[in-house]
C-alpha cells in the first residue's frame, strides 16, 4: 500500500448525501477481475449529465473529493475505492462515512477524513466560489487546511500509523502466527467445517 | 455488569488483544463468490501465500449467473470470464465450490444457512455487505471488502475494532399481513440509513422471538441498510430446530456440547447497550419505499412525502432528488403507483417461506396485463422444494416467470434488469438509483405486497385484493 502523509490538491464539491457504492461504481463494472481500469465507471450515471460537477473543465485534475453525509453506503464493493483512486482522488472528506467503505479506503491508502458538516459546508462554499482553491489534508498534523479554514480531524492511532508507513495488514497479522495457531488449537470440536479435514 | 450477545461472541474470538491496536478476531466461516474474490486470490498468488483454512472456506456462484438457459454458455463474455476466474482460483487453491448447475448453488447468504454452516456463536464473513443475514443465528457476521477477503484467506483472522451495541426491541404482535420485511423497512425508516453506523444491532423482544428463522434472516439481512456493521438475534429453540439434521450441523455428543454453548449466547439481564430503540409491533402495517435509499419508506396507506416537510437540509435535498429520479409527485398516494415489473427473490426474500407467501396470494389469480413478474428462488435447494410443493406451477399459471436460482434482478449483473424508466416492486434490499438496471425505479416490498401488486398492477397489499381478482375459482386449476 502507498503511504499517505500529506496531500494538497484542488477539490470536487459533491453536494449529495447518501452517495451509495452503486453510484460510485455501478454493478456492471464489478465483472472486472483486476484492481485498475475503473476510472471511467466512477459516478457513471451522473457523468452522463454535462452539468455534473465532475464533468466541469475547472474540476479536471482535482484530487480531493468533498462529499455530503453518509458517503459510501450500501454494497461492500472495494471497487468503489479503486474507482476513486483510479480516477485520481487521494482523499475524501465527509461528515459521515459508511463503515465498510471507510475500512476499505484506509486499507488502500485512500484517506477518508471526517469533518463536521459545518466545515464541509465551508469547504463547499470555498471551492465552489473558487475552483482553483486548494485543500491540504495533513495526516501528520491531523489537520485539513484551506484558505481561511483550519480543521482538526480524528483517526485512530493504529490506522494512522499504518497509513503513514504504508504497511500491509497481512504481513503484520502473520507476525502473530503463534497466537493464531494457539487459538486454532483451542477451538471446540463442534465448530462447523466446510470440508472434513 | 453483564455482557451483550455481541460482546460475548466477539470476546470468544479474540486471538490477540493489545493496547492501542484493533482486536485480532478469528473467523469461523468464510463465504466466497465470484465478484469480490478475484483480486484477493491475485494478491495471494503474488505473495505466494496459501489459503490458511480450506476447511473454513466455501464458494458459490450467484451475482453473475443467468436465470434462464443455464445449460448454455453464458452469453456475456465478461460475466463468463468472472465465473471462470472463480472456478480456476478455487481449483488452484483447493477451495470447495458450488458452481452454476450444482445442487448446492445459490445466493451465498441462502446457501450458508441451509447447509447448516451458519451456526450460533460463530464469526462469519463474506465479501458482501448482506453477510449480516447470518446474524439471525446469533452469529457475528459482517460484510468485508476485497482486501479483507485476502486477509482472511491468508490468515483466517481480521484485525477489527469492536463496534458499539444497539438494542432494537420489538414488543407486541405483528398485525395480520405484516411481515419481517415490513418490520425492518419500518426500523430503517425510523433510525435512518446512517442510524446504525458503528453499531452491531441486536433485535430482541417478543415480536422477534416469535419469528421463524427465515423471517429473522430477512431482518438481519437489511441491518446494513441502516448502516450497521452487523445485526444479531439470540439463538433459541427455533434456531436449534432449524439447524438440527442439516449437513454441517454438529451431531451426537458434538450437538449436545454445541447446544449447551449456544444456550449461553444471550444478552445478560444487567448488560447495557450503547443505544436502544423501541418499536411497538402492533402499530406496524405493510411498508414500502418511495425513494432511492432504503430509509425512504412509508406505510403503504400513506402518500409520497413532500420534501419541503423535512427540516434537515440534506434530507430535503435527498428527498427532492429521489422524487425526481423516481418520477413521483409529493402527495401522490403510494397505492396509486403503477409498476411494470415485480421481482420476488434475493437473499432478503428468496427463501421457501417467501415463495410460499407469494404463491398463496397468486393461487387462482393472474398477474395484471402488462406486468412482468419474475420469481427467482434464492438457491437450487429452495427451487427444488418449491417444485415439490407445486409452487412453480402456481407462479407460471398466474403468468409469472419461474427462473433459476441466483441474485438476478436484485442488482442486475446478469441479463435480468429493468429498462430505463421502468418501475418495479421488488422483495430485494436496495432501491438505489440504477440498482436493478440503468434508470430503473425500485420500490422495496414484502413478498406478500409483491404478489398483490403483481395482481393489481399498482402497489397493493393482500388486503386490497377482492374475490373478483380471482379470475379462476380456487381449486379449479
Ligand atoms: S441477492 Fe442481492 S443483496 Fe443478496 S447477495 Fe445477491 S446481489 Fe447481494
Amino acid at each position: 500500500m502507498e503511504a499517505f502523509t500529506t496531500h494538497t490538491g484542488r477539490a470536487v464539491p459533491l453536494r449529495r448525501s447518501n452517495v451509495d457504492t452503486d453510484q460510485i461504481i455501478p454493478a456492471h463494472w464489478l465483472k472486472k477481475v483486476t484492481r485498475d481500469g475503473f476510472e471511467d465507471g466512477l459516478f457513471e450515471a451522473w457523468r452522463k449529465d454535462d452539468a455534473f460537477v465532475l464533468n466541469r473543465p475547472e474540476r479536471k485534475g482535482a484530487t480531493v473529493l468533498v462529499a455530503g453525509p453518509d458517503f459510501g453506503t450500501g454494497s461492500s464493493r472495494e471497487h468503489a475505492v479503486w474507482a476513486l483512486q483510479n480516477y485520481g482522488f487521494k482523499t475524501v472528506i465527509s461528515s459521515r462515512f459508511a463503515d465498510i467503505f471507510r475500512g476499505n479506503s484506509l486499507k488502500n491508502g485512500l484517506l477518508t477524513v471526517v469533518l463536521p458538516q459545518e466545515t464541509v459546508e465551508r469547504l463547499w462554499q470555498l471551492t465552489e466560489t473558487d475552483p482553483t482553491a486548494e485543500i491540504t489534508v495533513d495526516l501528520v498534523a491531523r489537520e485539513v487546511r484551506a484558505d481561511g479554514i483550519t480543521a482538526e480531524f480524528e483517526l485512530d492511532e493504529n490506522a494512522r500509523w499504518r497509513l503513514l508507513e504504508g504497511l500491509d495488514d497481512i504481513s503484520l497479522t502473520l507476525q502473530n502466527e503463534a497466537d493464531i495457531a494457539a487459538y486454532e488449537a483451542s477451538r471446540p470440536a463442534f465448530k462447523p467445517r466446510t470440508i472434513q479435514a | 455488569m453483564g455482557w451483550t450477545l455481541a460482546e460475548k461472541v466477539w470476546d470468544d474470538h479474540v486471538v490477540r488483544r493489545a493496547e492501542g491496536e484493533p482486536d485480532l478476531l478469528f473467523i469461523d466461516l468464510h463465504l466466497l463468490h465470484e465478484v469480490t474474490s478475484p483480486q484477493a486470490f491475485d494478491g495471494l498468488r503474488q505473495n505466494a501465500r496459501p489459503v490458511r483454512r480450506l476447511d473454513l472456506t466455501i464458494a458459490t456462484e450467484d451475482h453473475n449467473t443467468p436465470t434462464i438457459d443455464i445449460d448454455k454458455p453464458i452469453a456475456d463474455p465478461v460475466s463468463r470470464a468472472q465465473l471462470e476466474t472463480l472456478r480456476k482460483n478455487c481449483a488452484e487453491f483447493g477451495v470447495r465450490l458450488h458452481p452454476l448447475g450444482d445442487v448446492e448453488q445459490g445466493v451465498v447468504h441462502v446457501v450458508g444457512p441451509q447447509l447448516g454452516l451458519t451456526q450460533p456463536g460463530t464469526t462469519v464473513v463474506c465479501g458482501d455487505s448482506h453477510t449480516s443475514t447470518h446474524g439471525a443465528f446469533g452469529a457475528l457476521a459482517f460484510g468485508i471488502g476485497t482486501s479483507q477477503v485476502e486477509h482472511v484467506l491468508a490468515t483466517q483472522t481480521l484485525p477489527l475494532a469492536r463496534p458499539k451495541t444497539m438494542a432494537i426491541t420489538v414488543e407486541g404482535e405483528l398485525p395480520d399481513g405484516v411481515t419481517a420485511k415490513d418490520l425492518i423497512l419500518a426500523i430503517i425508516a425510523k433510525i435512518g440509513t446512517g442510524g446504525g453506523q458503528g453499531y452491531i444491532l441486536e433485535y430482541r423482544g417478543s415480536a422477534v422471538e416469535n419469528l421463524s428463522m427465515e423471517a429473522r434472516m430477512t431482518i438481519c439481512n437489511m441491518s446494513i441498510e441502516a448502516g450497521a456493521r452487523a445485526g444479531m438475534i439470540a439463538p433459541d429453540r427455533t434456531t436449534f430446530d432449524y439447524l438440527q439434521g442439516r449437513d454441517h450441523a454438529p451431531q451426537g455428543a458434538d450437538w449436545d456440547a454445541a447446544v449447551a454453548y449456544w444456550q449461553t449466547l444471550r444478552t445478560d439481564d444487567d448488560a447495557v447497550f450503547d443505544a436502544e430503540v423501541f418499536i411497538n409491533a402492533s402499530e406496524l402495517s405493510p411498508f414500502v419505499t418511495w425513494g432511492t435509499n432504503p430509509g425512504q419508506g412509508a406505510p403503504l396507506s400513506a402518500n409520497v412525502p413532500d420534501p419541503a416537510s423535512y427540516e434537515d437540509a440534506s434530507e430535503r435535498l435527498a428527498a427532492e432528488n429521489a422524487l425526481e429520479y423516481m418520477g413521483l409527485t409529493a402527495g401522490q398516494a403510494l397505492r396509486d403507483i403503477n409498476v411494470d415489473t415485480v421481482f420476488v427473490g434475493s437473499c432478503t426474500n428468496g427463501r421457501i417461506e417467501d415463495l410460499r407467501a407469494a404463491a398463496e396470494i397468486l393461487d387462482g389469480r393472474k398477474v395484471a396485463r402488462g406486468v412482468r413478474m419474475l420469481v427467482v428462488p434464492g438457491s437450487v435447494r429452495v427451487a427444488l422444494q418449491a417444485v415439490e410443493e407445486g409452487l412453480n406451477k402456481v407462479f407460471t399459471e398466474a403468468g409469472a416467470e419461474w427462473r433459476h436460482a441466483g441474485c438476478s434482478m436484485c442488482l442486475g449483473m446478469n441479463p435480468d434488469q429493468l429498462a430505463p424508466g421502468e418501475r418495479s416492486a421488488s422483495t430485494s434490499n436496495r432501491n438505489f438509483e440504477g440498482r436493478q438496471g440503468k434508470g430503473g425505479r425500485t420500490h422495496l416490498v414484502s413478498p406478500q405486497v409483491a404478489a398483490a401488486t403483481a395482481v393489481l398492477g399498482h402497489l397493493a397489499s393482500p388486503a386490497d385484493l377482492s374475490d373478483a381478482d380471482a379470475r379462476t375459482p380456487a381449486g379449479a386449476r
